[in-house]
């Protein structure tokens, strides 16, 4: 059996060694790492997916943690990716949010790893959406995926779960204001973590007003939530909320977003082969270096020459342009 | 799009003492030279350090203790990192570590031991040239 | 305290030779540099006059030894009369072995005993825990129950020694253990003299040693601090430490600015609980680091002590003069010992007990210089000892107070470490306190920051240091033979508590634990439980667990 059906088999079969390697293989070789995912791609499906996300500080680490060990609790697996930037300098990254989890980490039905932004939002949507993929595959029944709520990496995690929790802290102050724009339509539910701080009753009424202003009468309204997770106090209740929100997924609407979310996925690999195949063969015949020439030269311009390229190349395709 | 291959290295403290401004500085160093630094914090278990490394898929466990019980831990670290099959780790040693046993830990597996007086650089070219081996 | 006719024509001499006598020179010999600062970065000018020292008032910024603003010592005769306390932190292996040691200081002429625990023991683990494995007597000595304790001081009469013990966590378990062995030695508990280190915030920002979350934490030390008020007169509740913090990578001026800050929230805690700040603050004593750099070091010390009385006269408006001192004990720093060329550190621990005594310390460590090695060995500590004795004898500094006093220099560093103090307690202040700081993680990322810039500056040649970036050796030598702790003594630790726990009367520990974990849920003052549980032969482990699940556990935040 060749290293890629190895790492497939190992994967179904739960082997943590091979989820790991396999992760490593979306991260650093996609185009290899996609025959593994589409071997898996038929076992997957099963898991719940819930994102968490939110500002530094709001103690996402924290509430994960006590989240894990209710539904370890109940009985369930569950698979973690946490999600950190890499810095844009040096393309070093600081994963530390399995510190508040490495109690879990020998629990083997915990699976956590840490995955570096790696400066790249298209390829950390697909790279983090594979890796719950195959934690899924490997038959974890819960996967929860943290991200850092600021720039890109909110926007992908409401493609990739079912259930995403926004969680905020009171006295985090500017911080909340300036996320809040970004964040406040992706969340499922909100949080408001260490409520034993003061303003925290304030920090409730406060996304409670923002969400009446913002929700458009759907069926789900997002509930707001307090908890301490230092403390382990309201992820009972918030674990309650996310099964609600599942439970309503499955009733309205679920299938829908699911369609949906398939179309978003196929049109982006559409794009992703036709371009790669496209380049690549322009590359490869010289004509790249022709065209880039012809427009240097001001003899065509790079819109006219898609244009020329794509109708000899699509033929067959209505394409409006 | 093919991406990078990034050093990925799992920065440990076992046993309980908690002197961790080396760990700490040394990172952060490794984060600088672009690698991508898994933390696990104070008073790790060998066997939580070589779940880390197994489900990080780890290039590298550098274990920084400064409390004597080196002798005790990273035999036992290296031994179930081999148990899981991570035999192509690279782990390195850090802290206060008489030289007398230097030899004893080699010889279970420590490819080096670093000392407090280490330049950061060192011990990264180190990390680049043994894990570009592999 | 120069007149302005003086200052004038200083003024002009000054000028005089920036202009003619100063190029000439710079020309030939240029500097080494091309700007001087100390460890927190404070500018080092080319020369201090008496321009920079023109708004010292003397009377009340200097003063006289003994009186406000105590900027110049504590006491009205400093070392002339009374040297200070040579205190040599010590302990390893089992309570027997630590008992010989300290046997043997106080025969070598040290006066003080000062115990280091080892980890089981400092995290309220006993010493047949899973995670104390490797790790038993290897940093200090393991003490799991009274039974070790009553090993540890066999044929020490406590009336005649105080006891400093570096412990913070379960600070109340051991010093229920000290009171015990008194009242087994029939020692009056108001003669009981010493020092519990009990300073939980410094553990939050920098030490880390914590086995609670900070708010019960910091109810343990006041609870200390009202027991001590109540029933130990003689002895120092808390040691408010900045050496921890200077260690973990601060600088001076955060050593200084984040100790003062955490002793006014201790003071602030005991206020709220009900005691008058002239019944405890006597009582309370500090803990700095003397690192390398000499002049800065001789500077926070006054400055520290100046600044301290001044919170304490106008913050919180203490009458009685002892509530305004700042007793300092000072050890070397541990984290300036270099691995290589290891005798090199005799010269420098040397320098920094001189800055220690110079700036008028009541109680000193010095470091032996086989400490980046491994635990100091008997010769090591010996040398160590010698250290401050020739200092003390030998040199000539203790003959005068505060013989640095009206210098240029010292004073301007003095004033200058001062005010930036204040701006950061200010900033703690508006950060809503310390327990919000260390929340927020201002601490644990200013020294983080601190301790990377070090050690990029060591890195990068900007500060030199010897045998380590610059005059380096290929062969080291090391003159000594290290100090190995056997992994008998854990063994026989561990044999030793489970006999204890064959032995002891399980029905008794029982019933006082519940009673400590009702205590502890009724927020009582839980000293006086603590004290029946040690006599019961509760371990500290099962004390520990007690608490744990009233308070909960301390989780690590992390900041790089």
């Amino acid at each position: 059996m060749n290293h890629n059906g190895q790492l497939v088999e190992g994967v179904l079969k739960g082997d943590r060694r091979s989820i790991a390697r396999t992760i490593t293989l979306i991260e650093n070789n996609p185009s290899e790492a996609r025959k593994v995912i589409s071997k898996l791609y038929s076992h997957t499906g099963k898991a719940q997916i819930i994102g968490i996300t939110g500002p530094t500080g709001s103690g996402k680490s924290t509430l994960i943690e006590r989240l894990v060990k209710e539904l370890r609790r109940k009985g369930k697996s569950v698979g973690i990716i946490a999600v950190d930037p890499s810095s844009p300098f040096t393309g070093g990254a600081f994963l530390g949010d399995r510190i508040r989890m490495q109690k879990h980490s020998i629990d083997g039905k915990v699976f956590i790893r840490s995955m570096a932004t790696r400066n790249s939002s298209g390829g950390l949507a697909r790279a983090t959406r594979d890796a719950v993929r195959v934690l899924d595959a490997s038959g974890k029944e819960v996967a929860i995926v943290e991200t850092v709520g600021a720039g890109q990496s909110e926007v992908d995690i409401r493609k990739i779960a079912h259930t995403v929790v926004v969680v905020l802290a009171p006295g985090l102050g500017d911080d909340i204001q300036a996320i809040k724009a970004g964040i406040m339509e992706i969340g499922d539910i909100f949080v408001v973590n260490k409520a034993d701080r003061e303003n925290a009753d304030a920090s409730v009424i406060d996304i409670e007003t923002t969400i009446n202003m913002s929700w458009e009468k759907k069926k789900w309204r997002p509930p707001v939530i307090k908890t301490t997770a230092a403390k382990g106090e309201g992820t009972t209740e918030l674990l309650n909320h996310i099964s609600l929100h599942m439970k309503y997924l499955e009733n309205e609407g679920f299938d829908k977003q699911r369609r949906q979310d398939v179309e978003t996925e196929l049109a982006e690999a559409i794009k992703q082969k036709t371009t790669d195949s496209i380049i690549g063969e322009l590359k490869r015949t010289g004509e790249l270096e022709e065209l880039i020439g012809k427009i240097l030269a001001k003899k065509t311009d790079p819109y006219s020459a898609a244009d020329t390229l794509l109708k000899e190349r699509l033929k067959g395709f209505k394409t409006r342009t | 799009m093919s991406r990078k291959r990034k050093i990925r290295i799992v920065v440990a403290k076992p046993g309980l003492d908690s002197h961790d401004r080396g760990a700490k500085v040394i990172a952060r160093a490794f984060r600088d030279a672009g690698m991508e630094v898994i933390y696990t914090g104070l008073w790790q278990t060998p066997e939580q350090i070589a779940e880390t490394a197994l489900q990080e898929d780890a290039d590298v466990v550098a274990l920084s203790i400064l409390s004597g019980a080196h002798m005790t831990l990273f035999p036992k670290i290296t031994e179930l990192l081999k148990k899981k099959g991570l035999n192509e780790i690279l782990v390195l040693g850090g802290g206060v570590i008489p030289e007398e046993d230097i030899p004893a830990l080699k010889k279970v597996g420590i490819a080096e031991v670093f000392g407090p007086d280490t330049h950061t650089g060192k011990i990264i070219e180190f990390i680049k040239e043994n894990t570009r081996k592999k | 305290m120069f007149d302005q006719k003086r200052l004038g024509e200083i003024q002009k001499k000054e000028k005089h030779w920036k202009e003619e006598t100063l190029p000439g020179w710079i020309q030939n010999h240029p500097e080494r540099r091309s700007d001087f600062h100390t460890s927190s970065n404070i500018h080092i000018k080319r020369l201090y006059t008496p321009e920079d020292i023109k708004t010292v008032d003397y009377v009340n910024d200097l003063g006289f030894p003994g009186e406000y603003p105590f900027t110049r010592g504590l006491h009205a005769t400093m070392y002339r009369g009374r040297l200070w306390t040579m205190r040599q932190f010590s302990g390893y292996g089992t309570a027997q072995q630590t008992n010989k040691r300290f046997k043997y200081l106080l025969k070598e002429g040290e006066t003080g005993l000062s115990i280091a625990f080892d980890y089981p023991t400092i995290l309220g683990l006993d010493s047949d825990h899973p995670m104390s494995l490797g790790e038993v007597g290897k940093c200090g000595v393991a003490v799991s129950s009274l039974q070790d304790m009553e090993v540890l001081f066999n044929g020490i009469p406590l009336d005649k020694v105080t006891t400093s013990m570096t412990i913070n966590g379960p600070a109340t378990m051991l010093l229920a253990m000290y009171v015990a062995i008194g009242d087994m030695q029939r020692v009056p508990r108001k003669k009981l003299g010493g020092t519990t280190q009990n300073d939980m915030l410094k553990e939050f920002h920098a030490q880390k040693l914590c086995i609670f979350p900070p708010e019960p934490s910091v109810k343990l030390v006041t609870d200390i601090v009202e027991y001590c008020t109540k029933h130990l007169p003689r002895w120092n509740p808390i040691s408010i430490s900045g050496y921890h913090i200077r260690e973990a990578g601060s600088n001076a001026v955060q050593e200084l600015a984040f100790t003062l800050a955490d002793g006014i929230a201790y003071v602030e805690s005991a206020i709220e609980r009900g005691l008058k700040v002239d019944e405890f603050a006597p009582r309370l004593s500090f803990f700095f680091a003397a690192h390398n750099n000499f002049l800065e070091e001789i500077a926070k010390f006054r400055a520290a002590r100046r600044l301290w009385a001044e919170i304490m006269k106008e913050r919180f408006k203490a009458k009685n003069p002892r509530s305004l001192w700042m007793r300092m004990h000072i050890q070397t720093s541990g984290c300036t010992l270099t691995a290589t060329q290891p005798i090199n550190n005799v010269i420098r621990v040397a320098f920094q007990s001189l800055a220690a005594v110079l700036g008028g310390t009541q109680s000193l460590h010095t470091n032996s210089f086989d400490e980046a090695l491994a635990l100091p060995s008997e010769d090591a500590v010996r040398v160590a000892l010698r250290t401050q004795q020739i200092i003390a004898h030998e040199s000539g500094v203790t003959d005068t107070i505060d013989p640095f006093a009206g210098s240029y220099c010292i004073e301007t560093l003095t004033d200058e470490m001062e005010e930036r103090a204040i701006k950061y307690i200010d900033k703690i202040d508006s950060l809503g306190g310390v327990i919000s700081g260390i929340e927020k993680g201002f601490f644990q990322k200013e020294i983080a920051d601190s301790a990377y810039k070090y050690q990029k500056n060591v890195e990068n040649k900007e500060r030199t240091l010897v045998g380590i970036n610059e005059y380096t050796v290929k062969k080291d030598w090391v003159p000594i033979k290290l100090l190995r702790i056997k992994h008998q003594a854990e063994k026989e630790q561990i044999d030793a508590l489970q006999k204890l726990k064959k032995k002891r009367n399980d029905k008794k520990v029982k019933q006082v634990l519940s009673r400590l974990h009702k205590a502890a849920e009724h927020d009582e003052n839980l000293m006086p439980t603590i004290v029946q549980a040690v006599k019961s032969y509760a371990t500290l482990g099962e004390i520990c667990d007690v608490l744990r699940n009233v308070f909960g556990e301390y989780k690590e935040q992390i900041t790089i």
